[in-house]
């Protein structure tokens, strides 16, 4: 794709999801629920598990009706042209879906095949894309002898075997070890910033959104309960925090350090002061211009930023939660982190 | 432990030098290949998909095939009918008139051997449920579904590998039971023929019933359940053990709608050349493809429905 081309559709929608809602019996597994992405983007679904993050994404690539409510995909609607748009998107599922007794490159053949792309186009690309998940040296071995890393690595050649426009990763590092998940999160970079694709992926490991995702939607009980950057979400909690402890406990210098145009607001107990500011970096120099002016020492000072853990737990609540089990996900999630772990 | 340790380094090595992937940049977007969008593809990929599984591990096969030849090696050796009836004082040309008259040949064995073929695609078939409820539980479903691949292809995919498991397996039984004693006087090319368009029919059939079964199973202990609930009765309430005169006329009747009973029928008429017919050549064949079509079509309805939540 031309960089002019990409220009040109980064700012379009190539998600546009309204008033969709999923029921299963009395659950509302997802109750109204309007969002859209933007072509080029890296959108994040961060929420607890049961929030209802599979069940849309297994909306939108097709595996489920909704209840009520539309969702365009691609340019086609999910009811009138389901086919349209699963020729143009992606999927990783959460589990490891390869086949075990098959090699990798017949895995991804398979793929293809079902997809309808005729051989003489699949075989090279395939190669092309076992080479880019760095699997071409284990391409031909039994995918029973990949371990964790390698078989998600597969699960993502597989997805972008039909070149789609929008990828969806459900949970793209669930159970794997640190050095395993900075791949992955090298690989879900790289299509972003060198293919130009879309990728909507669903996490409960908030670190993982905060360096991955240019937008995400915090969702729990089925209901979207914010949107943004995660700067956005970050700051909407307050902002940082500079606490400055003071040599002198005398004079109250609150109303100075106030002042400052960063500061939103001081709070003072003996020599402690609580400020809060935002973007720390530049105001923390500024407020210790201020009580240096005041002829004062600081002996300590500390910057604290919010994390999006906090933003999360204020949204979601700090309650553990006791959820319904879903027989069929536990057993999945513990396929999957148990082969994750081989 | 060991081997996961090296992969886990090997991977972060690779990661420092990411240049090297991005040096040959492989296309992962640009505008579709031509698809082929014909609800046909697909179905041969998924169809060798399950049928590779089977032929790259013997051991599935070779267990497949033990309760069959127990069966005959055993059951069709102990029932000895021949002995039966000459211990009774009769020549040896009453003893074949009695067996003639009951099971149209007079060897017992032989009369078994074409049911072991019907009993082999029964237990073969009853499978393909299972194998839909671990692509389910294993997400390798969901993976099918979210490509553009029939519904449709994906129920005549799991019918079509379980019938290509019945026909490789009865051809096995078939050589065994040769071995083993059974009548060949009738044997000829055109009444092979026929008997393996018979077993096609019916795998195709009873694949069809344990597939549609399963599509909104996930749970294959409700499988097993089904495959005794509905295979025994298939069996014995068939004359693929007895013929239909020995049997009450209650039962009669009920081996009279069974198609298993029209497959052996057949069987036995184009095998070995059983005199006493349940329905004449022409019927068995009709009954049993309107069985196989009439239970796809079902199939493939079902799939629209049922493999979507």
């Amino acid at each position: 794709m031309s960089t002019t081309q990409a220009e040109t559709t980064l700012s379009s929608v190539i998600v546009t999801v309204e008033n969709l809602s999923k029921v299963f019996g009395k659950l509302k597994a997802v109750d109204n629920v309007s969002f859209e992405v933007k072509m080029g983007e890296i959108f994040g679904f961060v929420g607890p598990n049961g929030a209802g993050k599979t069940t849309t994404i297994n909306i939108l690539t097709t595996l489920m009706k909704p209840s009520s409510g539309s969702a365009v995909v691609c340019g086609y609607d999910i009811f009138k042209d389901p086919n349209e748009v699963r020729r143009n998107v992606g999927v990783v599922p959460q589990e490891y879906t390869a086949d075990e007794d098959m090699t990798g490159i017949n895995n991804v053949l398979l793929c293809a095949d079902l997809y309808g792309i005729p051989r003489s186009d699949s075989k090279p690309h395939a190669q092309e894309l076992l080479k880019l998940v760095e699997l071409q040296d284990a391409a031909k071995r039994k995918v029973s002898t990949y371990s964790g890393g390698m078989r998600r690595r597969l699960e993502l050649a597989c997805g972008l075997i039909n070149y789609p426009k929008l990828l969806f990763l459900d949970e793209p590092t669930l159970g794997l070890d640190v050095q395993t998940r900075t791949v992955v999160w090298k690989y879900i970079k790289m299509l972003k910033d060198e293919y130009h694709m879309t990728l909507f992926l669903t996490t409960h490991y908030l670190e993982e959104a905060d360096s991955l995702c240019d937008r995400i939607a915090i969702i729990d009980h089925g209901h979207i309960i914010r949107i943004g950057t995660p700067e956005e979400l970050k700051e909407s909690i307050g902002g940082d925090v500079i606490a400055v402890t003071l040599k002198e406990s005398e004079p109250d210098i609150s109303s100075d350090i106030a002042s400052v145009k960063l500061v939103k607001n001081v709070q003072k107990t003996d020599n402690n002061y609580r400020i809060k500011v935002e973007l720390g970096e530049e105001a923390s120099p500024q407020i210790m211009d201020v009580i240096r002016s005041k002829g004062l020492h600081v002996t300590k000072i500390s910057l604290t930023k919010p994390t999006l853990d906090e933003a999360y737990l204020e949204f979601t609540g700090r309650t553990l939660r006791e959820e319904e089990g879903d027989k069929m996900q536990m057993f999945r999630q513990r396929v999957t982190v148990r082969r994750a772990r081989s | 432990m060991e081997k996961n340790k090296q992969t886990s380094t090997k991977e972060t090595a690779e990661q420092q030098k990411p240049e090297d992937v991005s040096a040959e940049k492989p296309t992962v977007v640009r505008a579709s290949p031509k698809l082929n969008r014909s609800p046909l593809h697909g179905l041969w990929a998924l169809t060798n998909r399950d049928l590779r599984k089977w032929y790259t591990n013997p051991i599935q096969l070779i267990t497949s095939l033990i309760q069959p030849v127990v069966w005959l090696a055993l059951f069709g050796k102990a029932l000895n009918f021949g002995t039966f009836i000459s211990g009774s004082g009769a020549t040896v040309a009453q003893q074949n008139a009695i067996l003639q008259g009951f099971f149209g040949t007079t060897s017992y064995f032989s009369f078994l051997a074409c049911g072991m073929l019907a009993f082999v695609v029964l237990f073969t078939s009853a499978f393909s449920g299972m194998s839909v409820v671990f692509d389910r539980r294993f997400g390798f479903l969901n993976k099918a579904l979210s490509t553009p691949v029939a519904r449709g292809a994906v129920v005549m995919g799991k019918v079509l590998q379980s019938v290509g498991r019945s026909l490789i397996q009865a051809a096995i039984v078939l050589v065994i039971a040769v071995i083993l004693g059974m009548d060949t006087s009738h044997f000829n090319v055109v009444g092979i023929a026929g008997a393996f368009v018979i077993i096609f029919l019916m795998a195709t059939g009873l694949s069809a019933l344990f597939t549609m079964l399963a599509l909104r199973s996930s749970d294959w202990q409700t499988q097993v359940a089904l495959i005794n609930l509905i295979n025994l009765p298939l069996l014995f309430a068939s004359n693929a053990l007895f013929p239909i005169k020995i049997m009450p006329a209650w039962l009669q009747d009920i081996v009279r709608v069974n198609p298993v009973s029209y497959a052996n029928d057949a069987v036995r008429q184009l095998l070995i050349g059983a005199t006493v017919h349940l329905a004449a050549l022409w019927v068995d064949f009709a009954v049993l493809i309107a069985f196989a079509v009439i239970l796809s079509a079902i199939g493939i309805v079902l799939s629209w429905r049922l493999l979507s939540k």
